[in-house]
């Protein structure tokens, strides 16, 4: 068994088998993760750079963890003390490390496609850790594996994905990995961060929380992104956070129980409040947990020496 | 191909395997039984099966996938698919038989002891095999408990089926 592909540049090019067999490796590291010694030494020959263009907390731990946990060596790369300040090019960048006996990427860029086209000029396995508005392909594997762990299965499961879709990678990413594991998506927010035509990703539109959320089975709630956002889409966060945020009130007045997710980080009371976040509906930490799982998965597939 | 362990024989051979652990192990208070997968563990779940109806202890009896701890993982071609590890007990102090079908190279039961020393620390650890192929080994390792010794060439094949899975309980050597 391997995966149809050599990097993991997006949940786009993956297949559902390629999803599923990510999903029951993960379910054997879990394991791994329970024991007294929490590492296996499969990747012992294997170095990897976690080269990061754009600031990370939990993804860059969650990354370098997994590496450590499965015996590799791991190079942390951050650019603000690094000679990219000085002008060298993102391909010179990875020539030079590869040159030094890499055997992976993980990248994380500002720029959408930045992994793919850095794949097209290096010979070494990639991995997208997030790539600008594009995607974010291992935060959407995990998150769908935490559904799949709290409710059994994905197939004709609802989730509704909350917040900032225009800039949001986890998004997009999250779409195409529900979409091709049977599940049924809605996203929500206001109409200025939802972008054109995401319906032809095979999604309902709502701009109604409430209905949203009376919807589904599992909500998933991205952060807004300030950073990205180059001019102002809604008049204020106090306004968004009325007409979007979620909140224990809104949640105990709907019909049913359903799941909170949230990529992180948290701005707490914007997208979501405090008595939210820490309900027995979260699963946030739970995601978090499973993302070391998901990497170390993804690390072991896509690590094995390709044959000539 | 020849049959070198017919279906009478082989429950022969686990009752006496049976038999000599608990010569050795008494009620198995303080030892603990692990099959290796993937197919160790037919071996064990009829070793353990039988067990039961001799011995009055709860047997501790787990299972062990060694696919992260291989030391060909990295040398090209398919990769190894990982199988399910259940140790719900604690090794430390234990008195370890590691339980596998066929011992050839002794590779698969180097990694198996790399494994089970992340789970622990046991007093001793012994292995049990159904066929010890004994002159193909590649490094210094010996079972404790032999089904039946045979001497084979590289080149010959040992198959073990298993009637729950194969549909029938044989041990056949197949030569090329």
């Amino acid at each position: 068994m391997r995966l149809s592909t050599r990097h993991l540049l997006g949940i786009k090019n993956l297949t559902p088998n390629d999803i599923e067999l990510i999903f029951q490796t993960a379910d054997n590291f879990k394991e791994v993760l329970k024991r007294p010694i929490k590492k296996v030494p499969t990747l012992r020959d294997t170095t990897i750079v976690n080269l990061f263009y754009e600031n990370s907390t939990r993804t860059r731990i969650s990354f370098e963890l997994a590496e450590k946990r499965l015996g590799a060596d791991t190079i942390n790369f951050v650019t603000s003390s690094s000679s990219v300040s000085k002008g060298e090019t993102l391909i010179d960048t990875a020539q030079n490390i590869l040159a030094m006996k890499v055997d992976m990427v993980v990248l994380r860029h500002s720029a959408s496609g930045a992994p793919h086209f850095l794949s097209n000029h290096i010979n070494a396995a990639i991995i997208n850790a997030g790539d600008g508005t594009n995607e974010h392909p291992t935060q959407a594997l995990l998150d769908a594996y935490s559904i799949r762990e709290k409710l059994k299965s994905l197939k004709g499961k609802k989730v509704a994905i909350i917040g900032d879709i225009m800039h949001s990678r986890v998004a997009l990413s999250n779409i195409y990995c529900l979409k091709k594991m049977g599940a049924e998506v809605t996203v929500a927010g206001p109409p200025t961060l939802i972008p054109k035509h995401i319906d032809s990703l095979g999604v309902h539109v709502t701009y109604n929380l409430k209905e949203a959320l009376e919807w589904c089975d599992v909500a998933n709630i991205l952060r807004i992104q300030l950073e990205r956002q180059n001019m102002p889409l809604f008049s204020s966060l106090r306004e968004y956070s009325l007409f979007y945020g979620v909140n224990k009130a809104l949640l105990d007045s709907l019909k049913k129980e359903i799941t909170i997710m949230h990529p992180g980080p948290i701005n707490r009371g914007v997208e979501l409040s405090s008595d939210a976040a820490d309900s027995h509906h979260s699963i946030i930490l739970q995601q978090v947990e499973n993302g070391v799982a998901i990497r170390m998965a993804v690390l072991y597939l896509l690590s094995g020496k390709q044959e000539v | 191909m020849k049959t070198i362990l017919d279906p009478h024989k082989f429950n022969v051979v686990i009752e006496r395997l049976s038999h000599q652990l608990i010569e050795n192990h008494g009620d198995f208070s303080n030892t603990v039984l692990i099959g290796i997968q993937p197919r160790g563990i037919h071996l064990s779940d009829r070793v353990v099966t039988y067990l039961n109806t001799l011995v009055k202890t709860k047997l501790q009896y787990g299972k062990l996938d060694i696919t992260f701890y291989r030391d060909d993982f990295n040398t090209g071609g398919a990769i190894h698919m990982p199988n399910h590890t259940e140790i719900n007990f604690s090794i430390e102090d234990k008195k370890v038989v590691l339980i596998d079908d066929v011992l050839f190279t002794g590779r698969t039961i180097r990694s198996a002891l790399d494994a089970l020393l992340d789970f622990g620390r046991p007093q001793k650890v012994e292995l049990l095999t159904l066929i010890d192929r004994r002159f193909s080994r590649q490094l210094p390792i010996q079972p404790d408990y032999v089904g039946l010794v045979i001497d084979s060439i590289n080149t010959q094949k040992v198959r073990v089926y298993w009637k729950e899975k194969d549909g029938k309980d044989e041990v056949v050597m197949i030569s090329k």
